[in-house]
């Protein structure tokens, strides 16, 4: 067997999973992927004498099931990506990491620019060549509260052929940070890989510790933590509904998103005193118990939350000069989401019907499951309707855990972490899949900690999106997207 | 037309007043942390040694706490076995100098207003240029939040600006980045003279997690001259603000 297959969050043996050659290693990943197997993650795991041991993990969406295979390759191994599109981040990624060169790959530009390679800014850009082409330059500060990253648009008049996003200005060596852990700062370190998403890395973090310390939170404590996810998705979608009204200069509506948003986290501030949830998720379960007076005041709130929110939102859908705005705007294709493994929202909005809270279930929605939207139409439009549909489930779920949290300890003790093991762990960020994958050493020490913020894989799609599109559009499609500049940096 | 303008009527008016007093947070929100030395036991390290991020101290004089350090984690609550550390409601959190932010049991944190001059150099408008460098999206979301309907800094004069040469300042968020080292001083040296400076969050003041990374640069203390710290991780919006307001003499 080329494989070794595991769940969410259930750990295997490190030598269980196979090391083949490079050439099998292709051939039975490329064939996975053919049958209808999603690229997870590619990523080096260890490097020794020259040799670096190659590890793949590939999603079987419909059965929950993730494959994992590795290989060892020198100095160079033929690329995947010529041949799987997906792959291409991923390929930039070890080749900036590990010195090692996926030959074939179109495309090698380092990915964060980390100390000890080149200088950022200092590297080539894509080019279009010819009459009236033009290039505008933007970033990497922006004109608005926002993180940094550097736009180069490849322009003929207003229309963009080619959007090349170049970023790393927000590396801080997260990965490198975790390794040796779980230590005292691990799970802060895990809060801020992207802070608007604070209790989604979180929990893919706790997932692995859990994972592989045998770890059963309670009922309780799992209900209570997907409340807070579902709190930070509403938050973040509600929030970029506005930022798209503002972008489209629709004002009403940005105004009424601004304050719904910080309702929102608010609301999340009650549970655990920070409106971002720092704090709340926690290895074994959830910070604490909360009152019962909390969870009736939740209640109310968010009943008068979702009024509102209803009410702001459509004035969206009923706005001409929204809607004209907003329809046939940055489309990305089905194809092109499903070519570049884009995830989340953007891809469910192209027509993608992937959810890992209903196709990888941990225990955190083992017992219900909030319904998945999906979308067809891959603009603009359909991309703010995907926000707003998830937002109705999300409120759905948070009353369904509302009226009924379930029983058990707010938190369950941590043992030691298994040794020499592999984990993945997936959690349904509101950007999209989060994925976290971990090895221990022979201590039961994180020898490598990967991360894959669903930024990682979306920035192209958004690159992609943009492409015959009106320059001025990029905000609206942007924002379309909202993806994560610290969370793709690391 | 007919139903933006319901919505409007329905929506409500939602600016929350702020003089400088209570603003409604959280019964868990953690503000000022309350040490009491009496509780203390000598030789005790349990606090220091939970600590994520170096951010407890014991000194001959007794227990200190760097919030500009601190991440408001609240482990070293749980850790004393005493219960001499607290972490009180009060969000009034910012200082104007660096050694301000270093609770001891009885130093409280202050700020000093700018100077008369340049108070009235700004009169009652201040426009700042915010840069994230390296900031998680946790201080940026924070900082824009001062823009939404409810805490409307505009209100106050405050406002973020898209170009540094419309600014009187720059207000930093982030450990400051080697990646982002250059933009941030090319962005500092774009602001007409005279200008200030604002760190906010733990990072941005002293690199927070982050500190010691061989990818940051601990923050923006010796990069800039910063006239005020707004510590937390991130800090609420109503600390900015207040921050802010009482550095403007305005509270």
């Amino acid at each position: 067997m080329h494989f070794a297959r595991t769940h969410n969050a259930v750990p295997v043996r490190a030598d269980a999973v196979p090391h083949v050659d490079i050439e099998i290693f292709r051939r039975v990943v490329l064939q996975a992927i053919d049958a209808g197997g999603r690229l997870l993650l590619l990523t080096g795991l260890s490097q020794k004498e020259g040799e670096t041991r190659l590890l793949a993990a590939i999603a079987d969406d419909a059965h929950g099931e993730i494959a994992l295979s590795s290989t060892i390759v020198g100095g160079a191994y033929p690329a995947l990506t010529p041949n799987c599109p997906a792959a291409h981040h991923f390929e930039r990624e070890i080749h900036e990491q590990w010195g090692v060169d996926p030959r074939g790959h179109p495309w090698l530009k380092p990915v964060r620019f980390p100390p000890t390679g080149p200088v950022i800014g200092k590297a080539d850009f894509f080019k279009v060549a010819g009459a009236e082409i033009h290039e505008v330059a933007v970033g990497p500060v922006h004109a608005g509260i926002i993180e940094p990253g550097h736009f180069r648009f490849n322009c003929h008049g207003e229309r963009v052929i080619h959007l090349e996003i170049s970023l790393g200005y927000q590396h801080r060596g997260i990965e490198r940070a975790l390794q040796g852990g779980p230590h005292r700062g691990a799970l802060h370190l895990a809060e801020t890989i992207a802070g608007d998403t604070t209790v989604g890395h979180a929990t893919a973090y706790c997932q692995i510790v859990e994972g592989l310390s045998g770890t059963a939170s309670s009922p309780r404590a799992r209900a209570l933590r997907a409340l807070a996810l579902e709190l930070e998705r509403i938050a973040n979608h509600i929030g970029d509904l506005g930022a798209l009204a503002g972008d489209v200069g629709f004002l009403p509506a940005a105004a009424y998103c601004g304050r719904l948003r910080g309702d929102a986290l608010n609301m999340t501030a009650l549970l655990c005193g920070s409106r971002l949830g720092r704090g709340w998720v926690r290895p074994g379960g959830i910070a604490l118990e909360p009152a019962a007076e909390t969870l009736r005041q939740l209640k109310r709130r968010m009943d008068d939350a979702e009024r509102d929110m209803r009410n702001a939102v459509d004035l969206l859908w009923k706005s001409s000069s929204v809607r004209a705005r907003f329809e046939n705007t940055g489309v990305l294709t089905r194809q092109a989401a499903t070519d570049l493994g884009a995830v989340g929202p953007a891809a469910r909005a192209s027509g993608i019907d992937r959810d890992a809270r209903r196709d990888f279930p941990t225990p955190l929605y083992s017992e219900r499951v909030p319904s998945v939207a999906v979308g067809d139409a891959g603009d603009v439009f359909a991309r703010a309707q995907q926000r707003w549909r998830e937002i109705e489930n999300s409120i759905a779920f948070v009353g369904q855990v509302l009226d009924e949290p379930a029983g058990g300890d707010a938190r369950s003790s941590v043992e030691r972490l298994a040794p020499n093991a592999v984990i993945p762990s997936i959690v349904e960020g509101w950007r999209g899949e989060i994925v976290h994958l971990a090895v221990t050493d022979q201590a039961g020490r994180f020898a490598r900690y990967k991360i894959v913020d669903p930024s990682f894989r979306n920035w192209y799609a958004l690159a992609i999106a943009m492409r015959g599109q009106a320059i001025m559009d990029f905000p609206l499609c942007n924002k379309s997207f909202n993806l994560s500049y610290c969370g793709h940096d690391l | 037309m007919f139903k933006t303008l319901l919505a409007r009527a329905r929506q409500g008016y939602r600016t929350v007043a702020y003089a400088g007093q209570d603003a409604g947070l959280p019964a868990l929100f953690r503000g000022r942390p309350v040490l009491d030395p009496d509780k203390c036991v000598t030789g005790c390290t349990e606090c220091v040694d939970v600590c994520p991020t170096d951010a407890l101290r014991v000194t001959e004089s007794g227990l200190e706490l760097d919030i500009g350090r601190c991440i408001f984690c609240g482990y070293c609550i749980a850790a004393c076995p005493e219960g001499a550390i607290a972490f009180s409601r009060d969000w009034r959190l910012a200082a104007s100098k660096r050694e301000g932010l270093v609770a001891t049991a009885d130093r409280p944190l202050q700020i000093d207003a700018l100077s008369g001059e340049l108070r009235r150099l700004l009169g009652r408008s201040l426009r700042l240029r915010q840069v994230s460098a390296g900031g998680c999206n946790g201080c940026e979301v924070e900082v824009n939040a001062l823009g939404n309907v409810v805490f409307d800094s505009s209100r106050f004069g405050i406002d973020f600006v898209a170009s540094p040469r419309h600014a009187d300042g720059v207000l930093v968020t982030g450990p400051v980045t080697a990646n982002m080292k250059e933009a941030l001083l090319i962005t500092y040296q774009a602001i007409a003279e005279p200008k200030l400076v604002i760190a906010a969050g733990a990072c941005a003041i002293s690199g927070g997690l982050y500190r010691d990374h061989q990818e940051v640069s601990n923050g923006v203390e010796g990069l800039l001259p910063v006239d005020l710290y707004v510590p937390g991780c991130p800090p609420h919006p109503f600390t900015i603000l207040d921050g802010i307001m009482r550095l403007l003499g305005r509270l």
